[in-house]
């Protein structure tokens, strides 16, 4: 036998393998293809043997050959036979390879499922990785449902190793298949908190990936990553939660006032650059989610741009890199902060790195300032003439465009200046934003009136050398300006010096090489200085020229009627047809100009880009119906006309309505009047629909005015250089003339549609150079300009937009393993199959039968399986089998129902830890104590779903801690219930209850500063302030938040707290910790910082206040030395810090006091001159009570321990005396709040 | 997420290429070559980000790369990498392959492309960082090398003796072709952990 293996294996070793096959392509490098292609012949042989050994060899070769570009999906059986081996070594050659090539479309996947699911149970956690890392590259929809509860349950493995795979492959199954995604979260949440890091770190991974494409969904756990990111050392892990954080505080601004701290002290104290950074960038997110408002905050955008000066002052190019990109989110929302750094931004634009000086021009957008922008573009310009790339030299362009037109032209004082830039720009070669640069003259020149003889004498002239623009006829291409440059001479044609000559030039035959829009453009522009000429040689009464001109035409025309464009012949043989009959009423000597130029009479007004999708469709308006009906199908649709400036989207005519009466025809007519005429670029054929031109809207049109200084004359065709330099001058004088004026005379008024506050306060020295109105563009009254922009509808992490918060309903849980997984059904089909017996009354006897049935086919299969199948995945069945059916249904229940608790009560819970003032009451769990909620408990386990059996091996250790979640879990329920009802009668209150709630009763003084903190011990280097908390869901905990604050001129670091536990109370430490060892305080703290920590204690008793012993030490570090330091302190935890606010409604409390179960005790207090309202208040906060009720000098209180005492508070106070009655459940408990809220007032 | 990790040498030569997302093998190649073309043209000292190439994702997603003597390590990830953290996991990942093939240069990248694999994927797991712990990294390696030859055992054994005699009798293959090492310092980043 054994020489039989030999045997084979001195065969197989002159087989080729992957090293071979590497020196074989190595050695032919002239003959590639073919030595390949002979390969190729040798691996298909090999593949065709029995040798798994010889398969495996062949596969890997076929690995290699499939990196190199060949496709190699020929072999996708060979690779599963591969992947089935039971060697780890050809098995992990299979997976490799499929990893490679296996993608949803190939076939035999469907072929792996089983052998996939055998490897995932495998004894040997390396089987179990390496298919885990296969199925991360190829899972299909159909793998995800299959296997989503067999790497669930890897979830939950002995070894981290696999542990972390199955946490990090569960993103994956989510994407493929979303449903898994509710049934899956709550085990993926555990796994936040997995004791090895690296469990931790991929669970961290795959929520902060779900998170960023739908962050509401998560932020109920912001907590927990709170926790994490505090207690965290791994930087893979903060960075991930730092980064998660910086997407969910656009969604909830009170966690970013929470975040600034830590991550302020983080900032301060890592020292990995990559930490530092994204500290940073989150940071800036809380910044821009808190916008204004906050100023104390100023401080922290400094800190900010301070440490992203040094980053882009670094010599290492990635922190400059990152430093800019950072700094570039800064600017949306405090651009005044990076302003003063412009320096350092220009400089960056000389970088020979090409990202950087990418990233640097997205800042300049921010930089400029009337003052600057002239200098800051022709900087730019510089670099478009040394630009090589056109990418790059493209996006100079499209920066300069921004920058000069960002927020309404507001930083150009010189309009002339900037259409000579735009004129400069066409220059470029071969840039693909000819469209860009039109619209801008063509915007320009509409909305700024004071400029248009300028423009139309720089049109005129790229008109005349247009050959220089032709040479790039594509689209988009630089071309598209003579569109601009035609039109604008044609439409204010009455500014041209010479039209004849450029009428000339738009008639010259090369036009007809250009695109056809722009050949339109070129016609129809014709004709309107046709008009002008005629005009200018009849006042002149030269009738020689005018007959001239009209033969120009007629004679040029023709060329155009004859093009292959629709647009373009029609509108040439219109005009020519016209200009015909123009000639011969010239020859009878008629005057003929008057009534040509009212063809185009009129002036347009610009339209907001968005305006004519916002105009609302008149009643009874069918846009879809027929106005015609159509015309045969078979008509060509290919000579449509292009529209290039309106974008407008075809409309389909689909419906075939087509009866449709006059009224509804006059009203089409009348709103396509109207929109034509709101259209700039629809030209009006007749001076009649001027009339309608003045419908309503127009005369509201704002036109800005800045009526300042004289405009410059400059004669000629300047460049831009020379404007730079007269704005120079031009400003210089004026500064000095102002300051002559200054004292005598006021600063005439700005105008009054620009923003005084914009760009920095020197510019209002700045007065433009030119008289300008920027005319604003029309928008249909009412319509605001917006951008609709639509998720992606192929986005795959839509599906995942899933409410994680909800509870799990009976038709969500992962699809189990049926007994049959060749035959590949939906989950939902698997059950129905498997119920043979038919229809029971009950869904869930229904079910429940199924389930029998499904565990007798178990025991029959388990026969067959067992030899294969492995220990413990054995023993876990039998051990499920084995339970009577009654214990394996309420585990289903819990199972089933534990998502929806916890994250119901996170939800709460967000909202209280993210406010420290009491929580207002929606916020809150309402908890009555009455016997209706009984009842409705008793139905909550019955609709609860059932899971079939063996959907979790679930260790059954476990099943303890279970119950008692289940126990906790029907409370939840009930409190949600309640809750509910009280949402529906209280709704209306809810805004006056809230306000009674906090104790500030709404009309009266403002109260006084309060807190809770008050200060546990203190020395020469450090202070510390404490504040105990209940914690809501856990009867027994209570948390102490604890603020470090180092006073010293030294480093405070390695800070250890340690509490001497008694009986009563315990400090909760880590698994593995002795119950002696402190716990680290996760932060140093440098010189002069505070910080927060939080400490868990077990409590077992409530009734009476503890008082314990406790330790911190440090290591005091200054430049020379460091010291080890000790403070003492003791912490008092009082009956009070057991109490938490918990909201009442005063029917519930009425209930409450009337069942007899309460003990009573009174407290006076004397001396008491303290207005009422701040009474209760102090109690309010001080001691976690709520107001139930409050009439005059009476008031009733309430609140409720963590082991669920009520205590019930009567207040009355008259003359100074305030006298308390009080009623609890627990006498002693009582007692000790009533001390201590008498020593609260004795305090004051 | 990481969208492809890609090693080439200055030449362009693909020496390992892993698509976290499906293309076909001659958008893989054309991505390769996008790639190279983007990568190489950058001078040494400038920065090692770069904004996407059009075939992957576009702008969306950035590339990160390293250059180590003849060799271009580059990640293309997306928004939700820390541009810093994954220039130090190709600092790990070059370290760790330098640990396990003890010294590593170009052609062991080339002869062992499995090898390269298997190290990497207890790395990164289907596009997302599974461990950056280099001394997990290599103990779970090689407790899955020692599984590899404890299978193979006395029928493995003819088939290594043949192929050290291969290469003995091809003096050209371990000596004259190396192009060097890789085992550049990292400037200026502070590691993880």
């Amino acid at each position: 036998m054994a020489l039989k293996i030999v045997k084979g294996s001195i065969d197989r070793m002159f087989d080729k393998n992957l090293q071979d096959l590497v020196r074989g392509i190595r050695n032919h490098k002239e003959d590639e293809a073919k030595y390949i292609s002979t390969c190729i012949d040798e691996i298909k042989q090999e593949l065709k043997q029995d040798n798994i050994a010889v398969k495996a060899n062949a596969v890997c070769k076929l690995t290699y050959l499939q990196m190199l570009g060949y496709d190699v999906s020929w072999a996708a059986f060979n690779i599963v036979e591969v992947m089935s081996s039971s060697k780890f070594t050809f098995k992990r050659i299979g997976y490799l390879a499929a990893s490679q090539c296996f993608h949803e479309g190939t076939d035999v996947i469907m072929l792996t499922t089983n052998q996939i699911r055998k490897d995932l149970s495998s004894p040997n956690q390396y089987d179990t990785g390496v298919a885990l890392t296969g199925l991360s590259c190829f899972v299909t929809p159909d793998l995800a449902r299959d296997l989503a509860n067999d790497i669930m349950t890897l979830m939950s493995h002995t070894k981290p190793y696999i542990r972390k795979k199955a946490v990090l492959i569960m993103y994956k199954v989510f994407l493929k298949y979303p449903e898994s995604l509710r049934p899956a979260f709550p085990r993926l949440k555990e796994k936040l908190e997995d004791p090895d890091p690296g469990v931790q770190s991929a669970a961290v991974n795959v929520i902060c990936e779900l998170a960023r494409r739908n962050p509401k969904n998560y932020l109920s756990l912001a907590p927990l990553f709170f926790k994490l990111m505090t207690s965290s050392t791994n930087n893979w892990v903060l960075i991930k939660i730092i980064k998660l954080f910086g997407a969910l505080t656009p969604l909830e601004p009170r966690l970013g006032k929470k975040l600034i701290e830590p991550l302020t002290n983080l900032i301060h104290s890592t020292s990995a650059m990559s930490l530092l950074y994204e500290c940073v960038n989150t940071v800036i997110a809380v910044l821009i989610s808190l916008s204004s408002g906050m100023p104390n905050h100023s401080a922290s955008i400094q800190l900010c741009v301070q440490k992203l000066r040094i980053l882009i002052e670094d010599s290492d190019q990635n922190l400059k890199y990152l430093g800019l990109l950072a700094m570039s989110k800064i600017l949306k929302t405090h651009p005044k902060s990076v302003q003063s750094h412009k320096d350092l931004i220009l400089q960056c634009l000389d970088d020979k790195d090409e990202s950087i000086r990418l990233r640097a021009l997205d800042l300049l957008y921010g930089m400029v300032s009337k003052k600057n922008l002239m200098e800051i573009v022709k900087k730019l310009m510089l670099h478009v003439d040394k630009a090589e790339g056109t990418t790059y030299r493209d996006e100079l362009l499209t920066k300069i465009i921004d920058i000069c037109s960002q927020s309404n032209y507001q930083y150009i004082t010189n309009f002339e200046w900037y259409i000579s830039i735009l004129v400069e720009l066409t220059r470029l070669e071969g840039t693909r934003h000819g469209h860009l640069i039109a619209s801008q003259m063509l915007d320009v020149a509409i909305r700024v009136k004071a400029i248009r003889g300028f423009a139309v004498a720089q049109m005129a002239t790229l008109l005349d050398n247009a050959h220089l623009l032709t040479g790039n006829t594509q689209r988009n291409g630089i071309c598209e300006v003579l569109y601009a440059a035609a039109w604008i001479c044609g439409e204010f044609s009455e500014h041209l010096e010479d039209p004849m000559q450029t009428l000339e030039a738009m008639l010259r035959p090369k036009v007809a090489t250009l695109p056809g829009h722009i050949q339109a453009v070129y016609v129809q522009n014709a004709a309107k200085l046709f008009a002008t000429v005629l005009q200018k040689h009849e006042g002149e009464t030269d009738s020689q020229a005018a007959q001239e001109t009209s033969q120009l035409l007629i004679d040029r025309l023709p060329l155009f009627v004859q093009s292959a464009n629709l647009e373009v012949q029609e509108r040439a043989s219109c005009i020519l047809q016209l200009v015909k009959y123009i000639q011969k009423l010239q020859q009878k000597n008629v005057e003929v100009a008057e009534e040509v130029t009212a063809l185009f009479a009129g002036e347009l007004n610009p339209v907001a880009p968005k305006a004519q999708k916002k105009v609302p469709i008149p009643e009874g308006l069918d846009l879809d119906a027929w106005i015609n009906e159509p015309p045969s199908e078979s008509e060509s649709e290919d000579e449509k006309p292009k529209a290039v400036f309106a974008k407008e989207e075809p409309k389909h005519y689909r419906s075939r309505n087509t009866e449709v009466d006059e009224k509804e025809l006059a009203r089409r007519r009348e709103v396509r009047k109207q929109e034509q005429a709101n259209n700039p670029f629809y030209i009006k054929a007749s001076p009649s629909s001027q009339k309608v031109y003045d419908a309503p809207g127009v005369e509201h049109i704002p036109v800005v005015q800045i009526d300042l200084s004289v405009p410059l004359k400059v004669p000629g065709m300047p460049m831009s250089d020379q404007y730079l330099k007269l704005e120079e001058e031009r400003q210089q004088k004026e500064k000095a003339e102002r300051k002559k004026k200054e004292k005598k005379k006021k600063r005439e008024k700005r105008g009054k549609g620009r923003k005084a506050d914009s760009g920095p306060e020197s510019e209002e020295d700045i007065t433009p150079a030119q008289h300008v109105d920027i005319v604003t563009e029309e928008m249909p009254e009412n319509a605001l300009p917006s951008d609709d922009d639509d998720k992606d509808p192929n986005d795959p992490h839509r599906a995942l937009d899933i409410d994680l918060d909800k509870p799990l309903a009976d038709s969500e849980k992962l699809p189990v393993r049926t007994h049959r997984p060749e035959v590949l059904k939906s989950p939902a089909e698997d059950r129905v199959s498997e119920s043979v017996p038919p229809e029971t009354k009950k869904k869930s006897s229904k079910e429940k039968k199924e389930k029998k049935k499904d565990k007798e086919k178990d025991r029959k299969r388990s026969k067959e399986e067992k030899k294969k199948k492995k220990k413990h995945k054995e023993v876990e069945e039998e051990l499920l089998e084995s339970q009577p059916e009654e214990p394996v249904q309420s585990e289903e229940t819990k199972e089933a129902a534990a998502p929806p608790t916890s994250t119901s009560a996170e939800a709460s819970d967000l909202d209280f830890w993210l406010s420290s003032a009491p929580v207002p009451p929606a916020a809150q769990e309402v908890t009555v104590p009455s016997s209706a909620v009984e009842t409705s408990s008793a139905a909550v386990p019955e609709s609860e779903p059932d899971e079939p059996k063996d959907t979790e091996p679930e260790d059954t250790k476990s099943s303890k801690h279970k119950k008692k979640k289940q126990k906790k879990e029907k409370e939840e329920k009930e409190k949600k219930k309640k809750k509910r009802h009280h949402h529906h009668h209280h709704h209306g209150e809810a805004g006056g209850e809230d306000s009674v709630q906090n104790g500030t009763v709404e009309e009266e003084e403002p109260l006084p500063p309060m807190s809770n903190y008050s200060v546990l011990a203190e020395n020469s280097f450090i202070k510390m302030v404490y504040d105990i908390q209940g914690n809501h869901q856990d009867e027994s905990k209570v948390v102490v938040s604890i603020i470090f604050e180092n006073k010293s001129d030294s480093f405070l670091k390695s800070m250890e707290f340690n509490v001497l536990d008694s009986l009563n109370s315990k400090l909760q430490r880590p698994e593995g910790a002795g119950p002696h060892d402190g716990l680290t305080v996760p932060f140093q703290l440098p010189p002069g910082v505070s910080n927060e920590a939080r400490f868990v204690f077990s409590v077992q008793s409530i009734v009476m206040p503890q008082k314990l012993k406790g330790t911190l030490t440090f290591i005091v570090k200054s430049d020379e030395s460091s010291t080890h330091e000790k403070l003492d302190f003791k912490l008092h935890f009082t009956c009070t810090s057991y109490l938490i606010t918990t909201p009442c409604y005063s029917d519930a409390y009425a209930k409450l006091l009337e069942s007899g179960d309460l003990k009573g005790s009174s407290l006076r207090l004397e001396g008491i001159n303290m207005p009422f309202h701040h009474l209760l208040a102090r109690i309010c906060f001080h001691h976690h009570f709520s107001v139930v009720e409050r009439i005059d000098s009476c008031a009733s209180m309430y609140s409720r321990s963590i082991q669920g005492h009520h205590v019930c508070l009567l207040v009355k106070t008259s003359d100074q005396t305030v006298s308390i009655d009080a009623k609890c459940d627990e006498p002693s408990l009582l007692g000790n709040v009533l001390d201590e809220l008498k020593q609260t007032f004795s305090k004051c | 997420m990481i969208k492809a990790i890609l090693i080439f040498n200055n030449h362009g030569k693909p020496r390992m290429s892993k698509f976290y997302e499906h293309y076909t093998e001659d958008t893989e190649q054309q991505i390769i070559r996008e790639t190279f073309h983007l990568v190489s043209k950058r001078d040494e000292n400038v920065c090692n980000f770069l904004e996407g190439g059009l075939l992957i994702g576009g702008s969306e997603n950035k590339l990160i790369y390293r250059h180590y003597a003849t060799l271009y390590f580059v990640f293309c990830v997306d928004s939700s990498e820390s541009e810093l953290g994954i220039l130090d996991l190709i600092q790990v990942f070059v370290e760790t392959l330098d640990k396990c093939f003890e010294n590593v240069c170009e052609l062991d990248l080339i002869f062992h492309l499995d090898k390269v694999h298997n190290i990497l994927a207890e790395m990164v797991m289907g596009g997302m960082v599974l461990e950056t712990n280099m001394s997990e990294i290599i103990t779970q390696v090689e407790a899955q090398g020692k599984m590899e030859k404890s299978e193979a055992g006395i029928a493995g054994a003819p088939a290594r003796a043949v192929s050290a005699v291969k290469n003995m009798n091809l003096p050209e293959m371990p000596k004259n072709i190396n192009i060097g090492d890789i085992s550049i310092k990292v400037p200026n980043l502070p590691s993880f952990k």
